[in-house]
């Protein structure tokens, strides 16, 4: 399963795009309570969303923005348009999810 | 389930404090968009190095909770009312890095963006627009009753 929740509905003429992303979002501040070690920074720093070959939004983060991620947006799109949200994080891992716009 | 919450929110952000005035925090990579004001330390550096200088402006628009419960978990969604909005961020100036995120509007995209952002303490929640070599900013106020700095 994927690790992002994408959903896309065009209403009026935009295209309303909401995504819930699954990750820990550590800032690199927060200490292990057992072993008292701060646990390492891990957080989602760049999202490019594009609705076919056109970005449409670009996203730089730092280690604020909450665990599991939500991000919400609106474009000037229609039904039909295929969205694409794919993220990398400061690990160097990466995901991505498409969904077509209702 | 609530009393778990509280007692990770308040350990989480006593580590966080005690990191900070140890010095433990280590800088990480600098990132080439933001040119490293993720890793600002203060609302003035991380605006120096966004090379901003906004001006307050009554059509930038915060939404958030005035009280956040949990600041682990702070809604925010920001309006830009200046034509021509490239870029929307948003700060938080109690934080231990003020900036938390950066939008970058693409082709078609509505000055409004949506997240959930972390807040250590009670702070104001800062939104700038940058729209052509100009940018706007305005603030609102959320206070937190329990930091959320750890997440």
């Amino acid at each position: 399963m994927s690790s992002i929740k994408l959903k896309a509905a065009a209403k009026d003429g935009s295209v309303e795009v909401k995504a819930l992303m699954t990750h820990p979002m550590e800032t690199g501040q927060r200490k292990d309570k057992k072993t008292g070690e701060l646990v390492p920074a891990h957080f989602i720093k760049e999202i490019i969303v594009t609705a076919g070959d056109k970005t449409i939004l670009t996203a730089n983060w730092g280690g604020s923005v909450s665990k599991n991620p939500y991000l919400a947006f609106s474009y000037a799109g229609k039904a039909g348009d295929k969205v694409k949200l794919a993220w990398t994080d400061n690990k160097g891992e990466k995901d991505s999810a498409e969904a077509d716009v209702s | 389930m609530k009393r778990r919450t509280f007692l990770q929110g308040t350990l989480a952000a006593g580590a966080a404090g005690m990191a900070v005035s140890a010095g433990l925090l280590t800088p990480r990579m600098v990132m080439a968009e933001g040119g490293g004001a993720f890793d600002s330390k203060s609302m003035e550096d991380a605006l120096k190095t966004m090379a901003v200088t906004p001006e307050e402006s009554a059509d930038i628009k915060i939404k958030a909770p005035e009280i956040a419960e949990n600041g682990a978990v702070v809604p925010v969604t920001v309006t830009s009312g200046v034509a021509g909005t490239t870029e929307i961020s948003i700060l938080v100036d109690g934080n231990p890095t003020p900036l938390a995120a950066m939008f970058i509007l693409g082709e078609g995209a509505q000055p409004e963006v949506s997240t959930r952002i972390k807040m250590g303490k009670t702070a104001n929640v800062v939104a700038i627009a940058k729209a052509g070599d100009k940018s706007y900013t305005a603030k609102q106020e959320v206070k937190v009753t329990i930091g959320g700095c750890g997440g």
